[in-house]
């Protein structure tokens, strides 16, 4: 018996039809990303029920508690539009909650009914429900168009939006925007930038906010994420440096456009090459030489590649997942000589496919790509090519147990495991945990099932 | 009961039509009718009440919470009709599609059609074109059966009939509703008459009646009376008690054919307007 025992090898062409998405809603990411600013409070501007999905999906994942608050739709709010509630809503979490900023973020009520947010909050403020010295940014995240990073991005959007500001004298930073990633994943860019002695803004940045410790004292707003002042700073950065570019482009080049802070946008620095890439670029930005301690990571990881590399040699990898974190991810695949042959992403694109390609022009194997595809075709292709290794959300696991391949859980959401909040993937750290957790999964297996005679206690 | 939507382009006198006619099935042919005016500004049963004097479903929902009595939003008007205004938020925010959903499915609950209230015609006067979901609830799930389309021998008023026919059609399958005809409604265009016979004939329906053009109509709207209730010997009393009749006794209801764009243009040409 399994699972999904209704996955059939032969693929139907589908039209008007997703089974078990490879994504989920846009204020997921929003709120995920408005967690990264200091002293914000998360607002859902639609009916209750989106915002307590939205909470659960992220404190499913963290194991944290996330807060935000909602606009509490009625049917009322649906004709005659959401300005009497997101008004008062506005004056009670002030008056109650104290944050310093309130990140609102539409739903596709919302949307559709048209509110216009920043006449809404503009009103709030003559009318003084938005005390001096606070602060109210807004994101347009209707979850019929792209995908949880698609909210990531333009809430992402909205900080620059509605804080960065110019002074007209450099301040010598460097914007960091780190992508829809784990907030371990944000400390370790934040570690290579301090290790190269580049004085950065990493926004948002909610390491210490979903990774914090048990103190014994609950606190409504951690003592973490990037400060308003920061964000204000932004404007005044030498350069921006987008990591992703479905996460974190819309907002460099906003500032490029908005405030001359030159912009680039590279992948997310998942493994060697792109990792090499990050850290070259903001050598050169920031006009500093790379440390010996950076070195010295980077040479352990290229030790470990050369050192195992009979075990990942051409063994076949299915994944799913975000874009940003799969072009990376294949990149790194393809240079442990592993072949990425199943690849499908949930969020819109066409430059992903365009991308996987070029990383996999040199595999000697078809590989099949699909963007805007979901987990039921990714089964399906597996069915047809059975693969050593699945890379994907904890979702993946209902496959890997019914085609029997070790599952490496990555992305959003990681329901059933912890260490991704802790752990980072990005960097040469991260690449390092990466090689682990690829041989563990393979070396695991093949420990159980190999016969008895080929058991090997050195590897 | 039957139940009865008129539809037809902004500004084409459809709560005008409605309310005369109305007012002649009720004073003439003694039927019980109820007006249900979908439209945000709220002004469709003006002229049966003497006023603009009607509280909105919608706005006593939004002051009164969930908890409204039938009694707060029906109000009796000219020859013992019953009128209600769904109402609407404000022109720019909201959602006024989501209003007529919210106000027509509250007038079921509370039992507004119930056979207690012994109605014999249900009126649903729709704001302009067939624009989204909301403007599209009287014709959706066998709420209102029959349709009347106001139109005049203007080209954007054809053309809006045309397009309201397109979604006839994709209810009249699930539904059940039909289109029972058109009515003229003159602008004193060249072979108005014609024409819309014709453009009746090319949809598979009938042109109903044809209401001529009578200054009388808006004398009587400016004392915010129906033409019957206002000065009933008057001939245009008599064209919407004709108009009563002629649906009091129809018959022929038919799922509309659509003409495409092109062979509506040919239309107009054919009948000599591009000169």
């Amino acid at each position: 018996m399994t699972l999904l025992r209704h996955t059939t090898p032969e693929i139907k062409p589908r039209k008007a039809l997703t089974i078990n998405p490879a994504k989920t809603c846009q204020p997921i990411g929003a709120m995920y990303a408005a967690l990264g600013i200091r002293g914000c409070l998360p607002h859902s501007h639609g009916s209750q029920g989106c915002c307590a999905y939205h909470r659960s999906a992220l404190t499913r994942h963290y194991k944290e508690p996330v807060m935000a608050g909602t606009s509490s739709f009625t049917e009322g709010s649906s004709v005659f539009g959401g300005q009497a509630n997101l008004l008062q809503a506005l004056e009670n979490i002030f008056a109650i909650y104290e944050p310093d900023v309130v990140a609102v973020h539409t739903t596709c009520l919302s949307e559709t009914i048209g509110d216009d947010i920043p006449q809404i909050v503009a009103k709030a403020r003559q009318e003084g429900k938005v005390p001096d010295g606070k602060h109210v940014i807004y994101a347009n995240t209707p979850s019929y168009v792209g995908s949880h990073v698609t909210g990531f991005a333009n809430m992402v959007k909205g900080m620059v939006r509605g804080f960065a500001q110019k002074t007209g004298k450099k301040n010598g930073r460097v914007n960091l925007i780190p992508g829809y990633v784990e907030p371990a994943d944000m400390a370790e860019i934040k570690h290579l930038a301090e290790a190269l002695g580049v004085k950065s803004i990493l926004f948002p940045d909610t390491s210490g906010v979903l990774n914090g410790p048990l103190t014994g004292q609950y606190s409504m707003f951690p003592e973490a994420g990037v400060t308003v002042d920061e964000l204000k700073a932004s404007g005044d950065a030498i350069g921006t440096l987008g990591l992703g570019e479905w996460a974190s482009a819309e907002a460099a080049r906003y500032l490029d456009s908005e405030f001359k802070v030159p912009c680039k946008i590279l992948d997310l620095p998942i493994g060697l090459k792109a990792t090499d890439r990050f850290v070259d670029t903001l050598r050169q930005l920031a006009g500093k030489s790379v440390p010996e301690s950076i070195n010295f990571e980077r040479g352990q990881l290229v030790d470990v590649i050369s050192d195992w590399h009979q075990y990942f040699y051409h063994k076949k990898v299915a994944l799913a997942g975000d874009p940003d974190q799969i072009i990376s991810l294949v990149e790194f695949l393809v240079t442990l000589d592993m072949w990425p042959v199943h690849i499908v992403t949930g969020t819109p694109g066409k430059r992903f496919e365009a991308r996987i390609r070029e990383l996999t022009a040199d595999i000697p194997h078809e590989v099949n790509v699909k963007v805007e595809g979901d987990m039921f075709l990714l089964h399906q292709w597996i069915k047809q090519t059975p693969v050593d290794l699945l890379i994907c959300n904890s979702y993946g696991k209902y496959i890997a147990r019914d085609e029997n391949i070790p599952l490496i859980r990555h992305g959003f959401p990681i329901l059933d495991r912890m260490g991704h909040v802790y752990f980072p993937t990005v960097g040469y750290k991260g690449a390092l945990r990466l090689c682990e957790k690829i041989l563990d999964a393979l070396l695991d297996k093949q420990d159980l099932t190999c016969p008895e005679h080929q058991v090997e206690l050195q590897m | 009961m039957r139940k009865i939507a008129i539809y037809g382009k902004g500004g084409i006198g459809k709560s005008t039509t409605t309310q005369n006619t109305v007012a002649g099935l009720a004073s003439h042919l003694g039927k019980k009718v109820m007006v249900v005016g979908c439209d945000p500004k709220g002004d469709s049963t003006r002229l049966l009440l003497g006023g603009l004097s009607q509280r909105t479903v919608l706005d006593t929902l939004r002051e009164e919470g969930e908890d409204v009595d039938l009694g707060d939003i029906l109000k009796g008007g000219f020859s013992n009709t019953v009128c209600v205004e769904s109402g609407g938020p404000e022109p720019g925010v909201g959602c006024a599609g989501r209003g007529i959903i919210t106000s027509i499915n509250l007038l079921e609950q509370l039992g507004a059609y119930d056979a207690d209230k012994a109605l014999d015609y249900v009126f649903y006067d729709v704001l302009g074109d067939v624009v989204c979901g909301g403007f599209a609830m009287p014709i959706r799930e066998g709420k209102a059966d029959e349709i009347y389309i106001v139109v005049s021998g203007e080209m954007m008023a054809m053309y809006a009939a045309n397009n309201i026919c397109k979604g006839i059609v994709k209810y009249a399958d699930a539904g059940g509703v039909r289109l029972g005809g058109l009515i003229c409604n003159s602008r004193q265009v060249d072979r108005e008459q014609d024409l819309i016979q014709e453009l009746a004939r090319r949809l598979g329906t009938q042109m109903i009646h044809f209401l001529p053009r009578d200054n009388m109509v808006q004398r009587a709207e400016i004392n915010r009376k129906t033409v019957i209730d206002y000065d009933g010997a008057q001939p245009m009393a008599d064209e919407y008690r004709a108009l009563a009749s002629k649906i009091d006794g129809n018959e022929m209801f038919v799922i509309p054919k659509p003409l495409t764009i092109e062979d509506l243009e040919k239309l107009l040409i054919d009948f000599g307007i591009a000169n």
